[in-house]
């Protein structure tokens, strides 16, 4: 064979493959393009218009919608919340998932119907956990204070009590999270070879040092993966704030969230020029996060 | 050593019991109320657990109220819909993107990892303001709209074949088949699992999504269960045990549905959130 036609045959297999690479990535392009691509810089464009109602009369306004943003303490106050309710929920919802996996991850009775049902939350609607959680927090007739009053303890009002509602929100986070991320955790363990802990037996380590020694930088790599996804996640709570609490609520202001008030302003006040600046903050706080952490990962996370 | 570690078996079993009760609580309660009356449900002293007498009142009343029966229809409009063009998209383009080599590949890959990174409120205005355009407000089309592609999914897909070993796709080009024979009859019925795996992962999310439904199709007749509950939520702030039945009949299909199918559910999560 010369060396033309291998060649030739070359270039008919790479034209071959443009054509049916390009003929199969067409219709998620052509989507990711329309439906995200361009919004992400129609925001963008937004944010530099006051908008009314309807729509109508888009304003240029330059950087006004920044400014104000910068000079709006309910802004701030947003995100101070939303950062609370992340260093409730996250390290919890890790740490609670990491000990029920170590747990589950092993011959035991009952392991599939533990399974079952710490996933349980992960398959309901987050309006109608929403609701129930509300209504297991009612100060006057839920269940939780009428336990508390029945062993002797006075009534806590976690949804309206300023200070304690931001964490009520977090434990219906935890709540709804933990099998999930224990779900991935047993995944991560399964991958570790049974002859360490057989090693590490032998050398009379305990269990819990086999957990430090072993367990723990093994398994970094899937909780550096949860970590991030969990943080991105957190930092847009939503629905549970959204269903649990009213505008009225005194607890209100202290815990609504970041994406709460971008919903407000976008769909409630129709302002979707301010909505828009609002998210812009959103995703240069998660960008800044996500950055960070990968940066701290080489301190801690381990990959063979 | 043996006692050691039945003692050690017993306390691992005791927390995950107290556990499995605290994940249970809530359900359990969410049931219980919905089949009490108002004036039962509020009640301190006696305070009862079980309801005296299990009155269906608080469904019926719901039921009446809802038209459930369209609910679970725009419920499964919404799942369907955003499944089957989630799997016939990423299906196509995870082959192209994980074993095809071409000019671009690079450039559309990024996009795909660039959607994926970005949080999604940011793409709700643009995308409200195309289907509202479109005169699309209302309808089914709106539900599954943000739906039509899946960055995820593409990059799900694109992991499983570059896991396909590289014989199989010289063998069936030995045989003749072109890329798209290849494609259909050899690569894509292999990467099945992760198709199973991506669709339960969508229709969890279309089934859990929030924000999108609320503000596309705020008339009754054209919402989702969740949009619905919220708003049922707004309309009866009191009345506990019709808005513990309605959560309860939004909850129970996708609990059914889960409890039959839990293999897949649990595996199906661990692999493709894992994957990322």
């Amino acid at each position: 064979m010369s060396e033309k036609v291998v060649r030739k045959r070359k270039t008919k297999q790479e034209r071959s493959e443009f054509i049916w690479g390009w003929l199969f990535l067409l219709p998620t392009m052509i989507g990711l393009i329309i439906l995200n691509i361009i919004p992400i810089f129609r925001t963008i464009y937004q944010s530099f218009f006051k908008t009314g109602a309807f729509g109508k009369g888009n304003i240029f306004i330059g950087f006004s919608n920044y400014e104000k943003m910068f000079h709006d303490a309910s802004v701030w106050q947003a995100l101070i919340n939303t950062f609370k309710y992340a260093i409730v929920e996250v390290p919890l919802s890790i740490i609670i998932a990491i000990i029920l996996a170590v747990f589950l991850n092993r011959k035991m009775r009952g392991r599939t119907l533990y399974r079952i049902i710490y996933f349980l939350p992960m398959v309901a609607a987050p309006a109608a956990v929403a609701m129930v959680w509300r209504w297991l927090y009612n100060s006057e007739f839920g269940l939780i204070n009428h336990v508390l009053n029945s062993i002797g303890l006075k009534s806590v009002n976690w949804i309206s009590n300023p200070n304690i509602t931001y964490i009520s929100i977090a434990v219906v986070g935890i709540w709804s999270v933990i099998g999930y991320n224990m779900v991935l955790f047993l995944a991560g363990l399964q991958e570790i070879p049974r002859d360490f802990y057989e090693a590490a037996e032998i050398d009379g380590a305990s269990g819990i040092k086999q957990f430090f020694n072993i367990t723990l930088p093994l398994i970094s790599p899937t909780m550096f993966f949860v970590t991030v996804t969990r943080v991105i996640c957190a930092l847009q709570v939503f629905d549970t704030i959204y269903m649990m609490l009213d505008i009225t609520n005194p607890a209100f202001p202290k815990t609504q969230s970041l994406v709460y008030l971008f919903y407000k302003y976008s769909f409630r006040e129709a302002n979707k020029g301010y909505g828009s600046a609002i998210v812009m903050l959103l995703l240069a706080v998660i960008m800044l996060i996500t950055v960070i952490q990968m940066i701290c990962q080489k301190k801690w996370v381990h990959y063979n | 050593m043996n006692k050691k570690k039945a003692i050690t078996m017993g306390i691992i079993h005791l927390l995950l019991i107290l556990g499995a009760i605290a994940m249970i609580v809530p359900f359990a309660w969410m049931i219980l109320t919905s089949f009490k009356s108002i004036s039962e449900s509020t009640q301190m002293n006696p305070f009862n657990i079980f309801p005296t007498k299990w009155r269906l009142d608080a469904f019926q009343s719901v039921i009446s109220k809802m038209s459930f029966l369209r609910l679970y229809w725009n419920t499964l409009v919404l799942i369907v819909g955003r499944v089957i063009c989630a799997v016939l998209t990423a299906t196509l383009a995870g082959y192209a993107l994980g074993r095809l080599n071409f000019k671009g590949k690079e450039f559309a890959f990024s996009l795909v990892l660039f959607q994926m990174m970005v949080p999604s409120q940011i793409f709700i205005i643009p995308q409200y303001l195309m289907v509202s355009k479109l005169e699309m407000l209302n309808t089914s089309f709106a539900l599954i709209f943000p739906g039509l592609v899946t960055a995820f999914g593409t990059f799900l897909l694109r992991q499983a074949y570059m896991g396909l070993p590289k014989e199989l796709e010289e063998a069936a080009r030995l045989d003749g088949c072109n890329i798209g024979q290849t494609f259909l009859y050899v690569m894509a019925p292999l990467t099945k699992s992760s198709r199973v795996a991506l669709s339960i992962f969508t229709a969890l999310f279309a089934y859990k999504d929030l924000m999108w439904p609320l503000v596309v199709n705020t008339e009754q007749r054209t919402m989702p269960l969740s949009a619905a509950l919220a708003k049922l939520q707004g309309q009866f702030v009191a009345n506990y045990p019709e808005l513990m039945a309605a959560s309860l009949l939004a909850c129970i299909p996708m609990i059914i549905i889960y409890i039959l199918f839990q293999k897949q559910f649990i595996e199906g999560v661990a692999t493709s959130g894992g994957k990322l």
